[in-house]
């Protein structure tokens, strides 16, 4: 499929990002993964806005899950998984000896590919890390309940059956539950991996009108196939592809270019992003 | 409408081989049937022969003196057929034995599934089900030659303890039991899908959080069926109690003492001579139906409990 560049542009929404730039939440300097002696991607600088929606494109394998994994150490339950570089959040270096893996990833939430609710009620998925993370009053967790889940744009359809199981809800339904279980642990940076790959064009729609609705209050990242999505949703675009490495015969990710989705999609500054987005990689 | 002379000739008939196929298929379906009814029937024919005696042993002696009773004496003269110390011996064995397994086997499980790393769980899996293999009468003799004389009589601390005690035979039986508990509860454990465990780790949770509040209620179901398996197994476990809880009735609840239970019961006066007809050989049925209708009851009792606390994932 050859998309118009023109045409991609035209889906981006005008951008509420102001043209001063907001402050820098997560930053990402020289950041290298390797699962074993394979290094799946390497030196990617990355710096992860307030208020605005990052996405990571590039084709299959370029390393864009791994660099997403990276942010809420959940490359630590890789065992082969090793990690160079500097990555910050608020200058704090996440893979210090200051930093808890377990606070890490109360600061900085995650929805997966595929829906993942925890076989339990709608009402039990969304309170789960509020009950890990600390006790709170029976009030205190009806009321996060809600919010989070009217958060999720997802209340109305179920306030009147909480205590259902989160598996009798549509698959559109469940990632947004699983948005709804992520906001509830109130994170600063919410990482989506491909959030809308399992469902259909309105499910996704309805993703997306979450997310920008949602962008005011945290800082998101989102990794997308998806190029109509990351041109309508975005703020800034990092382009990822892979390169045959120096040494060993598989391929090695690389950030090729990272700018204001605006900019990526309209005047490229790399030749190989052109050649992407406009459905002439090969 | 087409012309009837250019319509090709279509036929859905089957062919020859299929037919064979589909014969094939019924053999298959037969035999898999067959093999099934053979469990079932065997079912059927265990309730049937101990139905009979079973009747036959309650014209003699009444429901009331049998499950009222506390005075267990089925081969002395005057006999007497108070049931509740072969039961009572039966429920601190069989308490000891899960009190041990289950706890040991769930935590073992944790372990392989949650904590070991996938060489150890290679390694130590198959240790564990070699444990499984050993007779029991070995662990009989053990319990009797070994935890008796060592350990119960030496640190137990309530009466005096004699050669023979019920709470060496449960500590034994416990530890046969914790291979297939274990065994078991880690098949259901690691059925649980890994998207779950890492949710739960994204939304901060420690390994024992999500061991906790992620795997063990989904895997709920399956743990439940490993220990109503393990106390299925303590319950009918003969031959440990045989060897070392001591064959004495005696209705008490010191497991220093030594007791006798309805499995060693049955074994210790079935391999006796006694005539078929005598009051004697028809108590043996009784016992065995009392059995046969405790695990019944508690099979269906687990199906329930499943269903009620289950957190099915797909
Ligand atoms: N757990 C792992 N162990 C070993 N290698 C891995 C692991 N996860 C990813 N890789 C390898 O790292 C490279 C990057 O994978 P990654 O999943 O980050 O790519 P991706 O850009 O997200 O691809 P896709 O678009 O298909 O999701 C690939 O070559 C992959 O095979
Ligand atoms: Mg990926």
């Amino acid at each position: 499929m050859v998309i118009a560049v023109n045409d991609l542009m035209q889906l981006h929404r005008p951008a509420s990002t102001p043209p001063t730039s907001h402050p820098v939440v997560m930053e990402a300097v020289g950041l290298s993964v390797s699962y074993g002696a394979f290094r799946a991607v390497r030196d990617v600088d990355l710096a992860i806005r307030r208020r605005e929606i990052t996405a990571l494109i590039g084709p299959s394998g370029c390393g864009k899950s791994t660099v997403l994994r990276c942010f809420n150490r959940m490359n630590d339950l890789v065992e082969s998984a090793r990690v160079e570089g500097r990555l910050t959040y608020h200058g704090i270096d996440v893979y210090g000896p200051d930093a808890d893996a377990g606070e890490v990833r109360r600061r900085i939430g995650m929805v997966f590919q595929k829906p993942n609710p925890f076989p339990k009620s709608i009402y039990e998925n969304v309170a789960f890390g509020a009950r890990v993370n600390g006790r709170r009053s029976k009030a205190e967790l009806d009321e996060l309940v809600e919010r989070s889940l009217r958060g999720a744009a997802l209340w109305d359809e179920v306030k009147h059956r909480l205590r259902a199981s989160a598996l009798s809800l549509s698959g559109g339904q469940q990632q947004r539950l699983c948005i709804a279980r992520a906001i509830a642990i109130e994170p600063e940076v919410l990482l989506m991996d491909e959030p809308c790959s399992a469902l259909d064009p309105v499910a996704t729609a309805y993703i997306e009108d979450l997310m920008h609705d949602i962008k005011e209050r945290y800082a998101i990242v989102v990794v997308t196939h998806n190029m109509q999505q990351a041109a309508r949703v975005s703020d800034r675009t990092a382009f990822f592809t892979t390169e045959v490495a120096d040494h060993g015969d598989r391929r090695t990710g690389v950030l090729v270019e990272f700018g204001r989705t605006a900019d990526v999609f309209s005047k490229p500054a790399d030749e190989r992003t052109e050649r992407y987005i406009t459905g002439r990689f090969g | 409408m087409a012309p009837a002379a250019t319509t090709p000739v279509v036929t859905l008939r089957p062919t020859g081989a299929v037919r064979r196929r589909q014969r094939v298929e019924q053999v298959v379906k037969a035999g898999l049937l067959g093999t099934a009814s053979v469990s079932v029937l065997t079912t059927v024919l265990i309730v049937f022969s101990l139905l009979q005696p079973t009747v036959e042993f309650f014209r003699e002696v009444s429901v009331g003196a049998f499950f009222g009773g506390t005075d267990w004496a089925p081969n002395f003269q005057p006999a007497s057929f108070g049931v509740w110390p072969i039961v009572g011996g039966t429920l601190v064995v069989t308490g000891i034995a899960v009190l041990v397994a289950v706890p040991c086997g769930l935590g073992v499980a944790f372990y392989l599934s949650e904590y070991a790393r996938p060489r150890v769980r290679r390694v130590l899996k198959p240790v564990l089900e070699l444990l499984a293999g050993i007779p029991t009468v070995v662990f009989g003799f053990f319990a009797l030659t070994f935890v008796n004389p060592k350990l119960v009589d030496r640190f137990w601390p309530i009466g005096d303890v004699s050669t023979f005690s019920a709470l060496g035979a449960g500590l034994v039986m416990g530890v046969m039991i914790v291979p297939i508990m274990t065994s078991l509860s880690e098949d259901a454990m690691s059925a649980v899908p890994e998207s779950l465990r890492q949710a739960g780790v994204a939304l901060g949770a420690t390994r024992r959080e999500v061991s906790t509040k992620v795997v063990f209620p989904a895997a709920l179901s399956g743990i439940v069926a490993a220990t109503v398996l393990a106390v299925s197994r303590a319950i009918g476990e003969t031959m440990i109690a045989l060897l070392a809880a001591g064959n004495r009735p005696n209705l008490s609840a010191n497991p220093g003492e030594d007791m006798q239970t309805m499995t060693a019961y049955i074994g210790s006066t079935a391999l006796g001579d006694i005539a078929t007809q005598t009051i004697q050989y028809k108590t043996i049925f009784a016992v065995g139906a009392l059995l046969f209708a405790v695990t019944f009851v508690l099979n269906i009792a687990s199906a329930r409990v499943v269903r009620r606390f289950r957190q099915a994932y797909e």
